[in-house]
């Protein structure tokens, strides 16, 4: 009763420090200059490049916004400029031809549930590995790392065979399941805390008498939060734009949102509009949340991030 | 005094005194050892959700594979007669299979070098001193939120035979249309297309971040020098960057060989062209196991890939270690 009321003013005092102190060290990493640092200023070479680059990764998001808004002849006019007014009516088809609202929410129920639970099991493992002594760490966490480089992918035949033994194709539990912690979660969260979660920390804690789970919760998870937002939104980013195995497991009418958007374009005679109009909407929701916080996406690619 | 001290009221208290203390030693040992084993136990429950999810979705999926194509396996009747290694002269005998995997080594090439070029072009412009760094760092990456899928869908369009936008650009300026649905190399082109859309602004960033823990005082020595700014990519960023270039290298290798999205959604129907023009590996073994409905060869496929990436990866390994020595020599 004493420690576990003792603990969280200790955790928001110093927890949050260790938290504030690496979320310094981050945007001092993310604000170093370049090898032009100086007065110097890049010419209008180096500008006009990146504008360039930038164009041609904006370019296809908003031809589909063109494409989509107008209608299935509009290619055979020669190509248009600016967008027409047809988006509401090809959304409407889009909602006809599958279930888009049911493929929405399915996609943010995964999504989410899977990056809470990575972030979980991953920092809980990644204290473990960083913080905490005992036989074996040091190989188990090579084997962790190694296993980044499995393809598991080519596993799909048996996990299928699995999932029907269970009977769960079709449901979205196949989905979660296989993703609820990563080898990734786990190495960037071990690499992460080691250097933003003081050992004295613990052992104080310690000392007060709280046990492994409460140093865990009150003292790891607080300093692991940053990394831990980074680890979430990577999760989140790479489970709803992730196909090849709900595309398997799922069935047509419980789909998430890629399984469902491939379905626009399955019939023989496809209409062009309809289908980027589903690119648009199905990609909407990842470009608000790139707008919120691309700039993580971004320090969290330059701290040494990998594909998922 | 003394003896009252000693024998009348002690009597009760000395019954109990020498039982208290064994009491709380015990219960202190209680409690020291469930502690002890707090601290030994609580690290291996901590690290065991991954090694267990690992073990079930990942290891034993991957070795049953072996298994599966070891038999007659249909996707509804299940596991039927053990067939040796008849699976594996009936997929090697397959055109088809070859074919994929041609395509699937041409489409990795073509998406993976050119997208490792352009995305250090990219870094070394992003590690100048801009102005709005942010705002050039998250253009590139935007690309990285879209699906493969409506990547895909859309590059499909703009790609499209008749009245697609790279078509009438190149009409436009007196080029023949390009038949990308139906030419082998086009349609790999294209594929490769978007798999450098969706990347080159996430390595560049890797790239970026690399290029940033570059010793400043090397670039300096080199303006000394007289080196160009060329010059100085190319003799001090590039070599600097080695580590790095390698794991993006094996990463996207690794990711590569088993490319599906894109390729699936090519057309409408997913099998990769009237001729297989672009049906790759993975495609194959889906085409197997549930287009065909036959689990055994698709597992043949599978682990055949599997075995292939295995000794890609051994051999970057073996490669890399060896430039690595090299480069310590020097």
């Amino acid at each position: 009763m004493s420690t576990s009321s003792r603990i969280p003013p200790l955790e928001r005092i110093a927890g949050g420090d260790a938290a504030r102190g690496a979320a310094r060290g981050l945007r001092r990493r993310g604000t170093r200059t370049g090898p032009g640092a100086g007065p110097r200023r890049p010419g209008f070479l180096t500008y006009g490049f990146l504008g360039a680059v930038v164009l041609g990764a904006l370019f296809p998001l908003y031809w589909s916004l063109l494409i989509g808004s107008h209608d299935s002849t509009v290619l055979s006019r020669g190509v248009p400029l600016l967008p027409g007014g047809n988006f509401l009516a090809n959304a409407a088809k889009v909602m006809d031809s599958i279930p888009f609202w049911k493929a929405m929410g399915n996609s943010i129920l995964v999504s989410t549930v899977t990056a809470a639970s990575v972030v979980l099991f991953s920092t809980l493992a990644g204290f473990a590995f960083a913080k905490l002594r005992f036989r074996g760490s040091k190989g188990l966490l090579v084997f962790v790392i190694a296993t980044m480089a499995v393809p598991t992918q080519l596993g799909v035949v048996p996990l299928f065979i699995v999932m029907s033994e269970f009977g769960w194709t079709g449901s979205l539990w196949a989905v979660i399941v296989p993703g609820v912690v990563t080898a990734f979660g786990v190495f960037w969260m071990t690499q992460y805390l080691r250097d933003a979660l003081p050992d004295e920390l613990i052992e104080a804690v310690r000392m007060d008498g709280a046990s492994m789970i409460q140093a865990f919760w009150y003292v790891a998870l607080p300093a692991a939060r940053p990394a831990a937002a980074m680890l979430a939104l990577f999760t989140f980013v790479a489970t709803w734009t992730n196909f090849f195995w709900p595309f398997i497991v799922l069935d047509p009418s419980n789909p998430t949102l890629p399984v469902a958007l491939q379905l626009l374009q399955s019939a023989h005679f496809v209409d062009y509009s309809v289908v980027l109009t589903g690119a648009v909407l199905s990609t909407g929701p990842l470009l608000l949340l790139f707008v919120v916080a691309g700039r993580q996406l971004v320090s969290g690619i330059m701290q040494g991030a990998v594909k998922g | 005094m003394a003896v009252t001290d000693r024998v009348r009221p002690a009597t009760p208290s000395r019954q109990r005194r020498p039982q208290r203390p064994p009491e709380a030693v015990r219960r202190l040992a209680f409690s020291q050892r469930l502690s002890k084993w707090d601290v030994k136990l609580s690290p291996y429950l901590y690290i065991s959700p991954f090694f267990v999810l690992f073990a079930l979705t990942g290891l034993f999926p991957l070795l049953y594979t072996a298994w599966v194509s070891l038999h007659d396996w249909d996707f509804i009747g299940g596991q039927g007669t053990f067939t040796g290694l008849e699976n594996y002269q009936f997929v090697l005998a397959q055109p088809f299979f070859w074919n994929a995997l041609g395509n699937t080594f041409s489409i990795f090439v073509l998406s993976s070098v050119p997208q490792v070029v352009l995305a250090l072009t990219i870094a070394a412009a992003l590690d100048a001193n801009l102005r709005a760094r942010t705002f050039w760092r998250m253009g590139v990456l935007v690309p990285f939120v879209v699906a493969p899928v409506a990547v895909g869908l859309i590059f499909n369009n703009l790609y499209a035979d008749q009245f697609g936008l790279v078509n009438e650009l190149l009409k436009s300026v007196g080029l023949d249309p390009v038949r990308w649905h139906s030419d082998t190399l086009a349609s790999h082109f294209a594929i490769a297309t978007m798999v450098n859309f969706r990347w080159t602004g996430y390595n560049a960033l890797i790239f970026l971040a690399a290029m940033q823990a570059i010793p400043r005082d090397l670039y300096e020595a080199a303006t000394i020098d007289g080196a160009g700014r060329l010059r100085q990519f190319l003799s001090i960023t590039v070599p600097m960057l080695r580590p790095t270039i390698i794991f993006v290298v094996i990463t996207a290798t690794i990711g590569g060989l088993q490319i599906f999205d894109e390729a699936r959604v090519f057309d409408q129907y997913g099998l990769g062209g009237a001729d297989r023009q672009w049906q790759t590996l993975t495609m194959y073994i889906w085409e197997l196991g549930w287009g065909q409905r036959n689990f055994g060869r698709a597992s043949a496929v599978a682990w055949l890939l599997f075995l292939l990436i295995v000794l890609i990866s051994l051999a970057n390994f073996l490669i890399t270690r060896r430039i690595a020595h090299q480069g310590g020599r020097k």
